[in-house]
């Protein structure tokens, strides 16, 4: 399609466009831009709110959010870190996107090994809370950000209760055959930190007697921790 | 009337290739995998399951608001043009204009399904890719139906469009709405009541669009061929719905 030339435009037309620019120019020069201010991390919707706005795609609406919340710390012009954050509001919108995906296991990640990764120590706990108590609603799937919550419990924290707490409660529930056995056995290892000597060789003999462990190295591993242990409180060899 | 069903339904989409329709939606399709790759570099686990969740939901969603922008603009167009009293002037039953517009757009439905199916399967498990890919077909093709039923009926673009958007998202939170209007803790006042009635009339005369072109069958694997079965029976019952609708509208039009 040709254009008629620029001569054909009337002259008001032409004078009423520079107006109109300079307008917008003066206008956007004459408003500086605002420092940059962190924001709070908003007080999370209600679930059936957040279904209704997901239009039948609750996956998508909670993968939306677990970007929007990892990304929380970076916002525009300034950096708030991790641990600035409100903890207990950030356990809140997690567990909605807990509720919108259940089979999820990205929420439960942030939490042990995200916002679980700071130097507070309260607030490490009470993310790693969150996914134990986020544990027993499947336990044979949210098996793993458990396991990172005890070893952080134990190595970071320096809990060995608590670690023990959360092996514990992996040795009990997450059962399944495609838990892999160093889960499961991580209990045991951590009573025999805290010096549970006997606990520990309970579970160990329960475990090599039981036939769950069918790979004869690391039977043989199990039963050389076994015999150390049992050397520490001068129990019989197996 | 077989032959001047085939003849309209291919105008139909010589008209939605000619309009450059296919050419927008590669570039929707290109724009949708560029936005969840970015998005996919932004997550630090769960990489697949995160593209694909925003991949599908991004392609389900611009698929439908092509299809039905392009059925709304491309029948008030031929509205306005006369185009539809000149071929009602021809012999031809106001029935095969009808079917015949219907099997055209159903074309280009399968046309953007088979597109970003191909999309999704790069990521998805093939079996659950075809589950997704039907169900996408399907949607649109009630989609398409009500986009025409809302021309019949409004005749203008802007009321058309919106009343078919307003259809397909209702469709598709219609069972979230019930959840929360039949809740046990809601109080039940008689404006409570008179609201969950209207929203249970409103759920029984509405597609389920939630079931269709599920997320988590590409996500994790849960699409059979007993819930596509169940789809087909949906979209059946529906599209006759829609047609018969379509048709009363059209029968009654003093055109």
């Amino acid at each position: 399609m040709q254009v008629r030339p620029l001569s054909a435009v009337p002259k008001r037309v032409l004078l009423l466009l520079a107006i109109g620019l300079s307008a917008q120019l003066g206008w956007h020069f004459s408003h500086p831009p605002l420092p940059p201010v962190a924001a709070n991390l908003p007080q999370p919707p209600t679930l059936a709110t957040l279904q209704l706005a997901s239009f039948g795609e609750p996956i998508a609406l909670s993968k939306m959010l677990l970007l929007y919340l990892q990304n929380f710390d970076d916002q525009p012009g300034v950096n708030a870190p991790f641990w600035h954050l409100d903890y207990p509001r950030i356990t809140t919108w997690l567990g909605l996107t807990l509720q919108l995906d259940p089979p999820g296991q990205y929420p439960l990640f942030l939490a042990s090994e995200v916002y679980g990764d700071i130097r507070d120590q309260a607030k490490q706990r009470l993310m790693f809370e969150f996914v134990y108590h986020q544990f027993f609603i499947n336990p044979n799937q949210r098996w793993r950000a458990l396991a990172y919550a005890a070893i952080k419990a134990k190595h970071q924290l320096n809990d060995l209760p608590l670690a023990h707490r959360y092996a514990e409660a992996i040795r009990l529930n997450a059962t399944a055959p495609e838990v892999p056995d160093w889960a499961k056995q991580m209990d045991i290892f951590i009573l025999e930190d805290m010096g549970q000597y006997d606990n520990a060789l309970s579970l160990l003999d329960a475990l090599i007697q039981s036939g769950q462990v069918s790979n004869r190295g690391e039977l043989e591993l199990l039963q050389g921790r076994r015999d150390s242990i049992a050397a520490k409180v001068n129990r019989p060899k197996l | 009337m077989l032959k001047q069903i085939r003849t309209i339904a291919y105008y139909t989409l010589l008209e939605a290739l000619r309009n450059r329709l296919i050419w927008l939606i590669a570039v929707v399709a290109l724009g949708g995998v560029g936005l969840s790759g970015f998005l996919n570099e932004m997550a630090l686990t769960e990489k697949r399951e995160i593209q694909l969740a925003l991949l599908a939901a991004l392609l389900r969603f611009s698929g439908v608001f092509l299809l039905a922008t392009f059925v709304v603009t491309s029948m008030v167009r031929e509205a306005n043009d006369k185009g539809l009293q000149l071929l009602l002037a021809l012999p031809l039953p106001r029935a095969g204009y009808l079917f015949g517009k219907l099997s055209g757009f159903s074309v280009l439905a399968v046309m953007v399904g088979l597109l970003f199916g191909l999309l999704v399967a790069v990521l998805a498990s093939p079996q659950q890719a075809i589950i997704w890919t039907v169900s996408l077909i399907f949607e649109c093709w009630i989609v398409a139906a009500f986009s025409m039923l809302c021309v019949f009926t409004f005749n203008q673009v802007v009321a058309a469009l919106s009343s078919v958007m307003g259809f397909y998202l209702l469709a598709r939170s219609i069972s979230a709405l019930q959840l929360i209007s039949n809740q046990p803790l809601a109080e039940h006042t008689p404006s409570q009541r008179a609201i969950g009635a209207m929203i249970d009339g409103l759920a029984a005369v509405l597609p389920h669009l939630e079931m269709f072109t599920r997320t988590d069958w590409l996500v994790y694997s849960t699409g059979t061929w007993t819930t596509l079965f169940a789809l087909t029976g949906q979209s059946c019952a529906y599209l006759v719905l829609l047609a018969g609708a379509a048709l009363f509208d059209l029968y009654r039009k003093n055109i």
